[in-house]
């Protein structure tokens, strides 16, 4: 068993700590849905991070597995009376399995032709889920109002909210933590650098971007069966709608892709802008935010491309972090080198 | 193996014996790295077989090749380049390793066997050109192999260099671990090589101890070209 260091308890404490004090602050519904939205976010932007940050597959499709998340444990309570706890880890699983499905036959693909693809087979489902009348395609489904009772995982009011997604949250973190420390966190690195590479040192690269997708695939659907709840209507615009899946992306991308926290602190960042401008501008702040999400997007890229955690990393992203423009300049040119140096010592 | 209308390996028939290190020359574009391709999956030949310890490799995919004990390194080096030395190693180690702790310890012995001890928290991305070749070789024996196969370890190195990769190559062989080695620079392998194989346009056309095969009619006119052979007649005459 590895040894639990002061750094790990310390980190464990200021997250309960932030957790449980955000919430005092004020006791405004609309600013604890924003911090509940900064936790809904965080889980999506780490979850995708699994397949995105470590692994390399930048995947814009996020969406059909919050779908799948969203619906598949809507239907069972629904038509069954199916606890959402269980229908949650039944959407997780599901999602999974579809998930493997996709990544399977995606395997030979990289880079832009990977997100290509996952954009597809999300938008494929959004059309599915709308014209399918078993789910009540383009109406949506209302969940019935029951018991406020835990079982049925719906209250009147936001804190048991707040308590379950930081909760996910901190299980997706702890799971992403764990990750890191094993061989399959190093793999994940090693196929995100090169699968060739990966593979000549005895990698299994297909099966561990199935995993990768898989792990991702669970929570994110986790995360569509705690909005059902939260939001208590779900239908195909919101819940499998492209605009979510890229959403997902800048969360992860803005905070830092590839180190545990940069998603959570994406959100943290992200959800209160967007939310706030919805909620100020009235209609006209659907636009707003979005603009405001290019804004930050450009200031990113030109200032720091790994994300805000980037500041704080040992390395600066000249070094070969990649994504910057001097660095790959600079690498791209040794490259050149070593193929001159190279024919010059054959001839 | 054929590429369209391109035969670029073919008749290539030889054997490996364990202990061994064995040289494989052409001049460029003979197929070499092509051979090695099909030797370690990443190529699945037309045509033909390729045993080892008994079984057909034919079909099966690089890593599966790997856990059988046969690993190869790239002509074009391959560092992980946001991986440290360390843990571009330890993607190796992981192969018999599945504990972080395990694998890391492994590593570090094999790096400072390799002389990379130093370099350990260097970012494969920021490597010098030697270094990257080091830690190729480091890297594929941290899969424990039984053969490895080395694509151009030494091209591009100086002299000094040079004798610094073939102190490590016979470092290698002492462990028991046989080589196969594509090698342009001809005084790193002339003097290490048990045996030599000779490729050209796709060919097998000599196989031999190096003193044979420097002395072999159609290498030389392969190899050397028409005008350095007419130049060593003169010489002799
Ligand atoms: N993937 C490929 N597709 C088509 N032709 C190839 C491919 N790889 C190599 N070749 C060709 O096969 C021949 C042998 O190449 P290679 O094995 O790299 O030679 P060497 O390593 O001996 O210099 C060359 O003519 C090369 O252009
Ligand atoms: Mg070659």
């Amino acid at each position: 068993m590895p040894k639990i260091s002061r750094k790990t308890v310390l980190t464990v404490l200021l997250y309960l700590g932030i957790v449980a004090i955000t919430p005092l602050c004020s006791k405004a519904p609309f600013y604890r849905h924003v911090l509940i939205m900064v936790g809904l976010y965080g889980l999506l932007g780490v979850a995708w991070n699994i397949m995105g940050g470590y692994t390399g597959l930048y995947s814009f499709g996020q969406s059909a597995y919050f779908g799948i998340g969203a619906y598949t444990s809507t239907m069972l309570l629904v038509k069954a009376g199916v606890s959402p706890w269980i229908g949650m880890i039944c959407g997780g699983i599901l999602a999974a399995i579809v998930a493997a499905g996709v990544a399977y036959p995606c395997s030979r693909l990289r880079g832009p032709y990977f997100t290509i693809a996952s954009q597809a087979v999300a938008r494929t489902f959004q059309i599915l889920m709308t014209n399918w009348d078993y789910v009540e395609g383009a109406i949506g489904i209302p969940l019935p109002l029951m018991a406020d009772t835990w079982w049925l995982m719906q209250f009147k009011g936001k804190m048991p909210y707040h308590i379950i997604i930081f909760s996910l949250l901190g299980i997706a973190i702890l799971v992403c933590y764990y990750i890191e420390r094993s061989r399959t966190g190093y793999y994940f690195r090693a196929i995100r650098d090169s699968e060739e590479v990966a593979s000549s040192l005895g990698i299994d690269t297909v099966r561990q971007r199935i995993i990768a997708a898989m792990v991702s695939a669970f929570f994110t659907a986790v995360a569509g069966t705690f909005y059902a709840q939260y939001v208590l209507y779900i239908d195909p615009e919101s819940v499998t709608q492209h605009a979510l899946s890229i959403e997902i992306v800048m969360v992860a991308a803005v905070g830092g892709a590839g180190t545990i926290w940069g998603p959570v602190l994406g959100a943290a960042i992200l959800m209160p802008i967007s939310q706030y401008a919805r909620a100020l501008l009235g209609g006209a702040g659907r636009g707003i935010d979005l603009i405001l999400y290019g804004i930050i997007i450009m200031l990113i890229a030109v200032v720091r491309p790994t994300g805000i955690l980037g500041f704080f990393q040992r390395k600066p992203a000249i070094e070969g972090e990649g994504g910057d423009d001097i660095g790959t300049t600079i690498t791209a040119s040794t490259g050149t080198d070593d193929e001159v140096r190279g024919s010059a010592g054959q001839s | 193996m054929r590429f369209g209308g391109l035969l670029a390996n073919h008749d290539v028939t030889f054997d490996i014996y364990p202990g061994e290190i064995v040289g494989l020359i052409g001049p460029n574009g003979a197929g070499k790295t092509t051979l090695f391709n099909c030797i370690s999956g990443f190529l699945h030949p037309t045509e033909g077989s390729v045993l080892f310890k008994g079984e057909n490799l034919i079909g099966l995919k690089p890593h599966e090749i790997c856990h059988r004990g046969l690993v190869r390194t790239f002509q074009i080096t391959q560092p992980l380049r946001d991986m440290t030395v360390l843990e571009n190693v330890m993607i190796g180690t992981f192969c018999r390793h599945p504990q972080t702790s395990q694998a890391r310890e492994k590593a570090l012995a094999i790096l400072e066997t390799t002389g990379m001890w130093p370099k350990r928290h260097q970012m494969g991305g920021e490597l010098t050109i030697p270094d990257r070749k080091r830690l190729e070789i480091a890297r594929a024996l941290g899969t424990e192999p039984d053969l490895l196969i080395l694509d151009e370890a030494m091209a591009g190195l100086n002299p000094t260099e040079i004798q610094d990769a073939i102190e490590l190559v016979k470092n290698i062989q002492a462990q028991g671990i046989t080589l196969f080695i594509i090698e342009h620079v001809m005084e790193a392998i002339m003097p290490i090589a048990d045996r030599i194989v000779v490729l050209d346009a796709g060919r097998l056309i000599a196989e031999g101890p190096p003193s044979e095969i420097v002395r072999n009619e159609r290498v030389i006119e392969a190899y050397l070209g028409e005008g350095r052979h007419a130049k060593r007649k003169q010489h002799s005459s």
